[in-house]
């Protein structure tokens, strides 16, 4: 048994490293892209509001699985060709930057005109304002939902699976596959839990370090 | 000596302020007294800029200013809002320093200095490191005070300063006006409590609502 277990792993966690990767750059280029869009959705410019919402509603309105299938197989009908990675962190980006965005919109229009007017009196820019007053409030604020929306990333990492890329979860149900054996899927459940388990411990101790203050 | 001439005030085709005028001379206390609704809250928004006026002209010693595009270097008015709207993320200590470092570029070290000299004057000391969740209702006015006369204005305006006090707390705020004015500070306090006007005042101007 733990023989088997260490013949597999190697090919589970070259799985695992897949997963991490785009786990980490749709989070590194999907947070703030999403900052910047809700910056959009709450401004006065309204065509601008009016295509961020036609985005949202896009990207938050059908399924990341279809978005993954569309990019890779679909894109290529008009001739816009991505390898399987980059296809990937296409949807992935897209999709969650909506989702981010939407979290944001409600962060920043949380945070009270007063704090605003508070600032404006005392000369701050606007980008002095948003960076020492509005970020540190809306962080705080969206924390929690945040954290939602990294621990369904994990979870949605597997989607990949659909365009034949080599995730955690693809590793598992070859070997599966391939040995009758569930220990392999199993194995994969264990890794996904692991992997949750830190996102929420790091969201913890971010939570309470946010804290500080009220 | 500040001057308003001619202010007028609209939101949409509602005039809240009509052709006011007044003059607030240096180191004197002003208020402004009304009813709830008689456009006091407006005023001052206009004074601070907050608000852009439909018509009138402002004047420091006779130089005419505009509140919504104030001089980068020279701060006219300062103010302490009703409901003080400190920065939650940020210690007293960094409430009171960020706009002098930010706006000002002043060395940080000049600014604490000043902070602490100020939070000393009004009863604070020892605070500096708390944040605003952690003080009264009474306290955080007072850091409101203080993060106002960082920038060093010329003009301290207050809008309802004793609305979110207990009755014990009036006369402390009625104090600490008093003792600015005796630092040469010119104030404006808008209000609708007319024994509190009456304790701080040398001038008071009535407005009232525009039928
Ligand atoms: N942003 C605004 N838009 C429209 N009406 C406003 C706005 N701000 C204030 N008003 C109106 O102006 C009048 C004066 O309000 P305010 O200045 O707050 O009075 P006060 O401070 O004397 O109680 C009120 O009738 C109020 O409804
Ligand atoms: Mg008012």
């Amino acid at each position: 048994m733990i023989q088997y277990i260490m013949q597999i792993l190697p090919a589970l966690l070259a799985g695992t490293k897949m997963t991490l990767s785009i786990f980490f750059w749709t989070l590194i280029c999907s947070i703030p892209l999403g900052a910047i869009l809700a910056l959009g959705l709450v401004s006065n410019f309204k065509p601008l509001v009016w295509v961020l919402n036609v985005y949202d509603w896009l990207m938050r309105g059908t399924p990341l699985l279809l978005q993954l299938i569309f990019v890779f197989y679909g894109l290529p009908v008009i001739g816009i060709i991505f390898q399987r990675y980059d296809a990937a962190m296409v949807a992935f980006i897209l999709n969650y930057t909506a989702y981010f965005a939407e979290i944001f919109r409600g962060g920043f229009q949380s945070v009270p005109r007063g704090q605003f007017e508070s600032a404006r009196v005392l000369r701050l820019t606007y980008g002095q304002t948003i960076r020492k007053i509005v970020i540190p409030q809306v962080f705080k604020i969206v924390l929690p939902s945040i954290g939602n929306e990294v621990i369904n990333l994990v979870k949605d990492s597997s989607l990949v699976y659909v365009i034949g890329l080599g995730d955690l979860l693809r590793a598992g149900n070859v070997a599966t596959a391939r040995d009758v054996s569930l220990v392999p899927l199993v194995l994969v459940g264990i890794i996904y839990l692991a992997l949750t388990a830190v996102c929420t411990i790091v969201l913890k101790m971010i939570e309470k370090r946010s804290n500080v203050w009220r | 000596m500040l001057e308003i001439k001619g202010l007028t005030k609209k939101f949409g085709s509602k005039t809240v302020i009509n052709d006011f005028s007044m003059t607030v001379a240096d180191n004197e206390i002003m208020a402004i007294v009304g009813p709830s609704g008689a456009g006091k809250t407006t005023l001052l928004r206009c004074i601070t800029g907050l608000e852009r006026v439909n018509a009138g002209a402002f004047y420091w010693n006779g130089k005419q200013f505009d509140p919504v595009n104030p001089d980068k270097n020279d701060t006219i008015i300062g103010v302490v809002f009703q409901d003080y709207q400190l920065f939650p993320n940020l210690t007293v200590m960094g409430n009171i320093t960020l706009a002098p470092t930010l706006v000002k570029k002043l060395g940080a070290d000049e600014v604490e200095k000043t902070a602490t000299a100020l939070l000393e004057r009004l009863g604070l000391g020892g605070k500096e490191n708390l944040y605003p969740y952690q003080l009264s209702g009474g306290q955080k006015q007072r850091v409101a005070i203080v993060r106002a006369l960082a920038m060093n204005p010329k003009i301290l305006c207050y809008d309802e300063p004793t609305s979110a006090l207990d009755p014990a707390l009036r006369d402390e705020v009625a104090q600490i006006i008093l003792d600015l004015k005796k630092q040469k500070m010119t104030q404006i306090v808008v209000t609708h409590d007319m024994d509190f006007a009456k304790n701080v005042a040398d001038e008071i101007q009535q407005v009232e609502q525009i039928q």
